[in-house]
């Protein structure tokens, strides 16, 4: 049951009463975290990661518009509180700041919501950041759907929005060390970054599958082979992509997981000679609208360049998601791993 | 209750029941989910009551009748008091409170149009509804519809560019339709609102800004029905405001003293002692 998403006003209201007894409505959670799905997790791995950084690297200061703590970067400020500007509720102002400091020879970590730094401060990035190949860091949280509590906070298209910008590195980290091993990533790299971050308790999944990962920026890496199927994924997109190929081998379905963590650039010469090897199905995974994500820059990439698997796309729907819980909402949108291994056995 | 508000006859012990009730019915919310913004609703609930049952025209049946006052929760967040208020109002069945921010529910935990009936616009990408508000107002006088339009927002909300930009727009169309209320509790996500980027000395600014502009105790019911009318009354044609200190959890004393955060930590046993802190001082 999906809510009218076309305002009318003159739609007739049906009221929805609770179930009778027993089957309770599950709950949804403003920050929700991926850890309630049972994998070992890692506090606070970008917060840690920073203050790790800046002891090395003076040049680093941190930004928020508000939202220290729902980014980790409570716990840079506490390290660092006199390299930290807490900006208040004005993202625009608060890139505009970053971009100024930037101008000053500091290296600017500002971090928001996904949403309110591709929505809201789109232009300043666009104009005073990108244009200028300034050495700002913009790190959000709640990327994609890892929000039950609806549009206003799903950045379910930032990816696609910030694709469009020229001069921008966009990184979409799997999980804590791929944020931990990021953050000195983006620092050496001179020009400006968009990263998603996860946030809180985040998952440690790749280690336990590839013991020998280790994040590079402009790198996808094979973090598992197989002769049926690729799955390209970024975000945590690869931890269900791990996930589906352990239960997809115990179905006699051999498939690899190719995780790509930078969206752009992307690692084209990887991506194309994995495509290639023949007879295997391609799919991609992200936590991204079917518009303008990882999906979308992959098959450009693969068509630009003569390679034509047979291709299909796990991503979420070209529309407004629902409020609710995460794991329902997963389910509903086809981003779980169940979902996952069904999608690709029917592909198959 | 079928054309207006019945409530401008009522009185300010009347005001007081309406503000208890959506207290309690906001906390039971909050149990529902175990969670919410139940410290703000318990501050705004006087505002909201003085609004619903002493200032606002509405019919309970038609949602959108066209001559409603309209009401705009810039806070999406605060949806969860907007609910108990249109519950109380009888605009939303009372069983469905127990729905709140459940799968599929018509109450999620932040306020969405296509959600629920009674609630005008999705708010919670904040900053957006004094905008909306003035286009709305802009609409209301194009018409020739009497109505008003009141935003309800918040002092974090001051932050962002985008309400100051809506600020000079509504002063320089001259929109004596438009009502904004500003709940300033002092309280966002990262610690006290002004500690974070302070918008004092802030009735200086809207009155710079060409606003009429009242601050009152957000949580005194004849002071705020006197500001009320005071903005409707006003016959200059320039937007109002009203700045309406309030108290985070207001009525529930342990929560109250409690190191008050913008997420109120709410114990699973605590719960059922809030509503009885509130039973203990139910107003006739």
């Amino acid at each position: 049951m999906s809510v009218n998403r076309t305002y009318d006003p003159h739609h007739k209201w049906e009221p929805r009463l609770p179930p009778k007894s027993g089957e309770g409505g599950r709950t949804s959670a403003m920050i929700a975290s991926l850890a309630a799905e049972g994998y070992e997790t890692v506090s606070a791995p970008f917060g840690h990661a920073l203050v790790a950084e800046a002891r090395r690297n003076h040049r680093i200061v941190g930004l928020t518009a508000d939202l220290a703590k729902y980014t980790d970067l409570h716990v840079f400020a506490e390290a660092f509180p006199d390299r930290f500007y807490q900006m208040g509720m004005a993202e625009q102002v608060m890139i505009s700041a970053a971009a100024g400091l930037a101008r000053e020879g500091f290296m600017p970590f500002a971090t928001t919501y996904a949403v309110f730094a591709s929505r809201r401060a789109y232009d300043f990035i666009a104009m005073a950041i990108a244009e200028e190949y300034l050495p700002v860091k913009i790190v959000c949280a709640l990327p994609g759907l890892t929000t039950g509590y609806g549009p206003s906070h799903q950045a379910t298209e930032d990816m696609a929005i910030f694709r469009g910008l020229p001069n921008l590195t966009i990184i979409d980290p799997c999980d804590a060390v791929d944020v931990a091993e990021a953050v000195p990533a983006i620092a050496a790299h001179e020009g400006p970054v968009y990263m998603r971050l996860l946030r809180g308790k985040v998952p440690s999944v790749i280690r336990r599958h590839c013991p020998d990962y280790k994040f590079e920026l402009g790198k996808a890496k094979l973090l598992r082979d197989g002769t049926d199927a690729l799955i390209i994924a970024s975000g945590f997109m690869t931890m269900r992509a791990l996930d589906a190929a352990v239960e997809l081998e115990g179905q006699g379905i051999s498939a690899a997981v190719l995780h790509c963590p930078t969206i752009k650039p992307l690692d084209t010469g990887t991506i194309i000679a994995e495509a290639r090897r023949a007879g295997r199905l391609v799919v991609t995974a992200e936590n991204h609208t079917c518009v303008g994500g990882l999906g979308e820059a992959v098959a450009a990439t693969l068509l630009s360049n003569g390679a034509t698997p047979t291709f299909r796309m796990i991503s979420l729907p070209d529309q407004f998601l629902d409020a609710g819980a995460l794991p329902t909402l997963h389910e509903r949108y086809g981003i779980s791993t169940k979902s996952m291994v069904q999608k690709i056995r029917s592909w198959l | 209750m079928t054309s207006q508000s019945p409530a401008v006859q009522l009185s300010n012990t009347s005001l007081a029941r309406r503000a208890w009730e959506i207290r309690r019915k906001a906390v039971r919310m909050g149990e529902v989910q175990g969670q919410g913004y139940v410290g703000q609703a318990l501050g705004i609930a006087d505002v909201l009551a003085v609004s619903y049952f002493h200032a606002l025209t509405y019919r309970r049946q038609v949602p959108e009748w066209e001559g409603r006052d309209r009401f705009l929760l810039s806070i999406g967040h605060y949806a969860i008091a907007l609910y108990a208020a249109l519950i109380e109002a009888g605009i939303l069945p009372e069983q469905e409170l127990e729905t709140y921010g459940t799968d599929d529910s018509r109450l999620p935990m932040s306020g969405m149009a296509s959600y629920t009936p009674g609630m005008e616009i999705t708010g919670g990408s904040l900053g957006q509804g004094l905008g909306i508000g003035v286009g709305m107002a802009l609409g209301l006088k194009a018409k020739k519809n009497p109505a008003f339009v009141y935003n309800l927002m918040s002092d974090g909300e001051l932050g962002e560019g985008s309400t100051w930009e809506a600020a000079m727009s509504a002063a320089h169309h001259k929109l004596g339709n438009l009502i904004c209320l500003v709940d300033f509790n002092d309280q966002q996500a990262d610690g006290k609102s002004t500690e974070m980027l302070c918008s004092e000395p802030l009735g200086a600014k809207w009155t710079a800004f060409g606003w009429h502009v009242q601050r009152v105790d957000g949580n005194d019911i004849p002071a705020l029905v006197a500001a009320f009318d005071a903005a409707r009354a006003l016959e200059e044609a320039m937007p109002r405001v009203i700045i309406c200190d309030t108290l985070m959890c207001k009525g529930v004393p342990f929560l109250e003293q409690r190191d008050v955060t913008h997420f109120v930590r709410v114990e699973a046993d605590e719960w059922q002692k809030a509503l009885a802190a509130l039973d203990a001082n139910r107003p006739d």
